[in-house]
């Protein structure tokens, strides 16, 4: 399990005149969790979305199993992949978004059978079997039949994790899960976090959550003003920071 | 205060004089006295023919009209709404070309009148005698029938309105909603029929109705080119037996019957679009405040307005 689950090379993005990743290094390997710290603005966020596509790069390469995203490379000259290749990338790294985003109008058990039979065109049933085992698997399969504003904001974000792992992806992407949740909410989406981890799954997350990162984390990596300050163990990193932003940083949040 | 001790006894009900509104019952009896004069007045008139009225109300012209414009509605609309949603996705698209045919197109048909557009429809054979594509080629006028040349002039007129209503149902949707479904793997088309326009139905529906309503009432328009509606029939009628004021009677009659029937379907309908939403309440006000408005007599003037 040496490969590079995902590999970053001088990743640059700009927005007009901002830039907000001046030249991202990163490898997270395979079965890796893998989280970024860092002050709100550092393009923590922005390095995320780059990894499915959400936002474009604009220098750099970044690729996922080997596989650069967003482009095809062929010789020298790279070629802009069509939206149904991107979305065929897409397929295989979930994303759990900060504001949790299930459909409204479907139920906990729609929303997490929808990629599955849309995308990977999977049969009904089958598809439902699948999902009633994953919202089990989030503590949730006796709220299936519910609609998203019929749930915590704690067990939507589950049910988000549980519609992400539908697609059986390889990568999970988690932009800070737990930072619209109430305090009383946050610790049982991170307990899924946790069993995810436990399973293998290559995780990289974005987060506040110092404790989670220092308990579950293989990697920690701290992000200001776009570019990586420092990167190591949890333990280095979070107990004995060498940079004095990543110092600065920690003393206002632990 | 000691606590309620339980022999306690339920004190009476408050029977108090309640506060005069002598204002209230001097204005609804002037109402009453105002209406019930008009009424009379009415009513009684030498000048209109009542037995006609009835006579005509269940004729089978006037109801074979009342079909049409049934007809003339239900299809405007439906094309109208297919034909909106298409300008909408393309205004909203990335490609430049779609989003500047789709705002040529708003451009020409909501600037020019639809009666115009009627009359222009209806007129075609007058600068193309023949349409066809090749060889095949025929009598634009007897392609075009005055009830198609209604029906083209509504539908194209409608989908330019139902396009700015779709489109803003589209805006309304969060972006997240998207980003969702692009991260799991959904192509736009889908994201778009699956995810955005379901949710973007719960803004449109409400607009929607009120366009049903109006359009039931523009179909009168066509009476110009004489498409054998409602009101074509009733004007038909009415010159022919000198009843013009009985006829236009008859008509405003269906017209109201029409309206009140569907304005109940469009609170039904919305309910059932606010699902998922603070459990199903309705989105917007109640039957009887949108049987008012679309009822209210300066429907026309604010239409006006707001186009």
């Amino acid at each position: 399990m040496t490969t590079a689950m995902v590999r970053a090379e001088n990743v640059h993005k700009s927005f007009g005149h901002v830039e907000v990743l001046k030249g991202i290094d990163l490898e997270v390997a395979n079965g890796e969790v893998f989280c970024l710290l860092g002050p709100s603005g550092s393009g923590k966020s922005t390095f995320l979305r780059c990894i499915n596509h959400l936002e474009t790069i604009d220098a750099g390469r970044l690729s996922v199993d080997g596989e650069l995203i967003g482009y095809r490379e062929e010789g020298d000259k790279l070629y802009e992949l069509r939206e149904s290749e991107v979305a065929a990338q897409r397929r295989d790294i979930g994303m759990v978004f900060q504001r949790f985003n299930l459909f409204p109008h479907m139920t906990a058990l729609e929303n997490v059978m929808e990629a599955p039979v849309q995308v990977r065109r999977e049969s009904r049933t089958d598809a439902r079997d699948r999902a009633l085992q994953l919202l089990d698997r989030v503590g949730l399969g006796e709220r299936a039949g519910n609609y998203p504003a019929q749930l915590s904001g704690g067990q939507q974000q589950r049910v988000a994790i549980a519609r992400a792992l539908a697609m059986k992806p390889k990568l999970m992407l988690f932009d800070e899960p737990t930072s619209a949740l109430d305090p009383e909410l946050v610790g049982e989406v991170l307990d899924v976090m946790k069993d995810l981890a436990r399973e293998g799954m290559t995780m990289i997350v974005v987060t506040h959550e110092i404790g989670f990162a220092r308990e579950v984390a293989d990697t920690v990596v701290f992000m200001d003003d776009g570019v990586v300050v420092e990167a190591g163990k949890p333990a280095d990193i979070i107990g004995n920071p060498q940079h004095a932003r990543t110092k600065a940083f920690l003393s206002k949040v632990l | 205060m000691t606590a309620a001790s339980p022999e306690r006894v339920r004190p009476t009900p408050i029977k108090a004089i309640p506060v005069r509104r002598t204002g209230q019952w001097i204005s609804a009896a002037i109402v009453v006295a105002l209406v019930g004069a008009l009424v009379w007045t009415v009513a009684t008139n030498d000048n209109i023919q009542w037995p006609v009225v009835g006579d005509y109300l269940f004729n089978s012209n006037i109801l074979r009209g009342g079909v049409t414009t049934i007809q003339l509605t239900v299809l405007s609309m439906v094309l109208g709404v297919v034909l909106g949603v298409v300008l909408a996705v393309m205004r909203l698209s990335r490609n430049p070309v779609l989003r500047t045919v789709s705002r040529a197109y708003l451009w020409l048909f909501r600037g020019t009148p639809v009666l115009v557009q009627i009359v222009l429809w209806f007129n075609l054979g007058l600068i193309f005698p023949r349409l066809g594509v090749g060889p095949i080629s025929a009598d634009t006028n007897s392609l075009i029938s005055a009830f198609g040349a209604a029906l083209l002039a509504l539908t194209l007129n409608e989908a330019a309105y139902m396009a700015e209503i779709v489109r803003g149902g589209i805006l309304s949707v969060d972006k997240g909603q998207t980003e969702a479904a692009h991260a799991l793997g959904l192509t736009s088309t889908k994201t778009m029929r699956r995810i955005v326009l379901p949710q973007a139905m719960r803004v449109i529906v409400p607009p929607t109705g009120n366009e049903v309503v109006t359009m039931l009432k523009t179909t009168s328009l066509v009476a110009v080119i004489g498409a054998q509606d409602l009101f074509t029939e009733a004007q038909l009628y009415g010159s022919k037996n000198f009843t013009t004021f009985e006829m236009l009677l008859v008509a405003s009659f269906w017209y109201l019957v029409l309206t009140t029937v569907l304005t109940f379907a469009q609170s039904r309908l919305e309910q059932r679009f606010a699902r998922g939403t603070s459990q199903g309440a309705p989105a917007g006000p109640g039957f009887a405040a949108r049987l008012h408005a679309n009822l209210r007599p300066g429907r026309t003037a604010t239409q006006g307005a707001s186009r």
